[in-house]
């Protein structure tokens, strides 16, 4: 037994592993080898900020090198006192507020990201201590295929990946058929801009997912599995290439798995940065190794699927969930969450919050709690705007909503989607049409270009919106605008269309009045569209210093010493420079 | 088919060997392609004509079916890159917090649009999807340095430091 636990976090392996090994050095010198236990972790957070925590206190202390960590060995494992300035702000803290530092964790509940941050996740053995794998066997050795589909239809388990397809019915289609050859794929193709629940999970406890899939193999009766993952995730392919390994090694993949008769083996197929692949006909496709375009359905994947065979797809994030329902039981995960959406749900937090990271809370928590009570709310005193959920298929939450329990009922309900998590905080010096035309790019960009609504229907609104932000939209634009996305979300092929037109929808839903200032009064509210703003000195304010004069990239304001400055509006690029630099804030946008 | 006009495709013996034993481990099966063309890439730095026509036929697929696969992902490219490629991550994270003005700065500064590379082969742009280093934004990649938490005040100084590493070449 050890005293205390040190977590070495960040994301860069080759830095940790160096912090990890002066940390053992030090807890050498000080004769603490017997109590204290370093450990090299991914973040507990999600962000790649490096950071020691201390448990079982759960103080994290920034600012990580030789001499702060020979004052935490020395202070806090030594001599029980917390080294104070190594707190993130702790100027301004007090005991209590030092102990809330904490909160970000402990106001959450987890469940699916319980190991993550908290075991090594290169390490089999610490996976098995946190009672890993013992669900798969379990399921090997106390519960026919029947058994297992029944449990996780009771849970009452959705996907995460967006959709919200029950979990169960996918598994209970597959399973019926008789065909002799199926496959388990897991996508892990996180796409969504502002999104990284699957990349901690996979980086964090890679092996949840690995045991999961091996459930769902037996489940539905197939021996092999594909994990799709985003070629932009190296260290998440890294660390599951390694966890697949140590998996075959103890015999928890391969042949006669526990010995059972049970044979199942993974995969791992890199993408190649394609987002429509995140799509699961699409996905299937590119596992092919062919172009990655969606099909029509039905024939759903768990009928026709990979290889023309029965195949269950689900996301990283619906698989982790999978070995807790099963230890614990479909009732125990039913009894967390809202009426139609059982248990929780992981969160990537960011945007113009106080606290970045991973949030997970049970489903049917408020919008609110998470932004201002788990996220610390908006930075530098701004007013809350809106939140953005499902990426570029989903829509903006304004503030008027944000008591709504947070379930996927709720969230189409309010012209949004659950998606895959990504949770965006605007303040007020976000446009929200600047935002709708930054999805739109996305997704034009993103168009697989095989049907037409999506790959020119897109395209179209991205040249509507751009000429609301450019000042030279008409109100008749605003009616047509419209027109065409109630068009392209009938009428496209797959998802990504079919979803492409909310962030637009939504944001005219709530945010009208702003594309009315674009287009009636030629100004952008936030200041954010570059066409429709002038920066200006107030005279009276202008002491002459220069600064600004000094600063400016396009010399584009003149003025002698002492004298007040002007800017010339020809030359100048708008890129705010001169206003960061002004100590008198002489200088305003318009 | 687009042809490369900047850089002539030359084949070291070495790149040859590795892509022999590619075709070797993995060309029996069509649906190693894209396998194929990422271990590929890795091999060359980029796939022109010459390399999808051996993949082509190494693997028995028509010419067709290997340019459809390399011209539909945004990571297979037909084009050499720089030394050093500066990629600015546009998640909406990094956009909400100021991505897209230090992309309009590294693209003043370098003199290049996105996508493209200086007539040196030095440095080149390319913008990336988000990679999920939201805690960081906005972030910019050099190669594999990350800059986190920049604005596009630094990005004159990031980009003097590859000017310098280039000159000590």
């Amino acid at each position: 037994m050890f005293r205390s636990h040190v977590l070495v976090c960040g994301s860069d392996g080759a830095v940790l592993k160096n912090l990890v090994d002066n940390m053992n050095e030090l807890v050498e010198k000080y004769r603490l080898k017997n109590d204290v236990k370093v450990l090299m972790t991914y973040s507990l957070t999600g962000d790649d900020k490096i950071s020691l925590i201390v448990y079982p206190e759960g103080t994290q202390y920034f600012n990580i090198n030789l001499e702060s960590m020979e004052r935490i060995v020395k202070d806090h494992l030594l001599n029980g006192k917390i080294v104070k300035d190594l707190l993130a702000h702790p100027e301004e803290k007090t005991e209590e507020e030092i102990a809330s530092e904490t909160e970000f964790i402990n106001r959450q509940f987890r469940m699916v990201l319980k190991n993550c941050g908290n075991i090594d996740p290169e390490s089999i053995d610490e996976y098995i201590a946190q009672d890993g794998y013992q669900a798969l066997g379990k399921v090997l050795t106390q519960m026919t295929p029947e058994q297992v589909v029944a449990e996780v239809k009771a849970s009452g388990l959705r996907g995460r990946g967006g959709g919200g397809f029950p979990t169960g019915l996918k598994w209970e289609f597959a399973c019926k058929s008789k065909n002799p050859v199926k496959y388990i794929c897991c996508n892990a193709d996180e796409g969504d801009p502002g999104a990284f629940m699957d990349r901690s999970i996979l980086e964090g406890d890679p092996h949840s997912v690995i045991e999961a899939m091996a459930i769902a193999g037996y489940a539905i009766g197939a021996n092999k599995g594909y994990i799709y993952v985003r070629a932009e995730y190296p260290l998440a392919v890294k660390r599951l290439d390694k966890a697949i390994a140590q998996a075959r090694e103890y015999g928890l993949l391969g042949k006669n798995i526990f010995d059972s008769g049970f044979d199942f083996d993974l995969e791992i197929r890199l993408g190649a940065g394609a987002f429509v692949c995140g799509e699961e006909t699409a996905l299937l496709t590119s596992i092919e190794g062919k172009r990655g375009e969606p099909h029509p359905k039905p024939p759903f994947p768990a009928v026709k699927g990979l290889f023309g065979q029965p195949t269950v797809l689900n996301n990283v994030e619906t698989f982790a969930n999978i070995p807790q329902i099963i230890l614990k039981g479909a009732e125990w995960f039913s009894s967390i969450g809202t009426e139609k959406s059982k248990g929780t749900k992981v969160f990537a937090l960011g945007g113009k919050i106080e606290h970045v990271g991973l949030v997970e809370v049970p489903m049917g928590t408020t919008l609110r709690k998470v932004i201002y009570k788990i996220g610390g709310g908006i930075p530098n005193g701004k007013k809350f705007k809106a939140a953005q959920t499902g990426g570029p298929s989903g829509g903006c939450i304004p503030p008027q909503h944000l008591d709504i329990p947070i379930d996927y009922d709720n969230l189409v309900g309010i012209g949004s989607m659950m998606g895959s998590g990504g949770l965006i905080v605007m303040d007020e010096d976000n446009c929200m049409v600047d935002m709708a035309k930054f999805f739109l790019e996305f997704t034009v960009d993103e168009s697989c270009g095989m049907c037409t609504p999506c790959r020119v229907g897109n395209k179209r609104l991205y040249e509507l919106i751009t000429k609301i932000t450019d000042g030279r939209g008409t109100m008749e634009d605003l009616d047509k605008l419209e027109e065409l996305c109630y068009y392209i979300k009938d009428n496209s092929l797959c998802g990504l269309g079919q979803s492409a037109p909310n962030p637009v929808l939504s944001t005219l839903k709530y945010f009208r009045d702003e594309y009315i200032a674009h287009i009636k009064d030629k100004t952008c509210p936030a200041g954010a569209c570059k066409a429709l703003i002038n920066y200006e000195i107030i005279p009276e304010k202008c002491i002459g210093c220069t600064l600004c004069k000094a600063a400016c990239p396009a010399e584009a304001i003149s003025g002698d010493p002492l004298k007040t400055h002007k800017i010339d509006k020809d030359k100048c690029i708008k890129c705010g420079t001169c206003m960061a630099k002004c100590k008198q804030n002489a200088i305003i946008k318009k | 088919m687009k042809e490369n006009k900047g850089v002539c495709f030359t084949e070291t013996p070495e790149q040859k060997v590795q892509m022999d034993a590619v075709l070797e481990q993995y060309g029996g099966d069509e649906s190693n392609l894209l396998v194929v063309l990422q271990e590929a890439q890795k091999i060359y730095g980029y796939l022109p004509i010459e390399v999808q026509k051996k993949v082509a036929d190494g693997m028995g697929v028509s010419m067709e079916k290997v340019y459809g696969v390399v011209t539909f992902y945004s990571f297979l490219r037909t084009d050499p890159v720089g030394k050093y490629n500066f990629s600015v991550c546009m998640g909406t994270v990094c956009y909400v917090k100021g991505a897209g003005l230090i992309n309009e700065k590294l693209k003043e500064v370098l003199g290049i649009d996105d996508g493209q590379c200086t007539p040196d082969g030095l440095f080149a742009i390319a913008p990336t999807r988000c990679i999920g280093c939201c805690g960081l934004a906005p972030v910019m990649f050099v190669n594999d340095d990350v800059y986190g938490n920049i604005t596009h005040n630094d990005v004159e100084d990031i980009v003097e430091i590859y000017r310098k590493r280039a000159k000590n070449l």
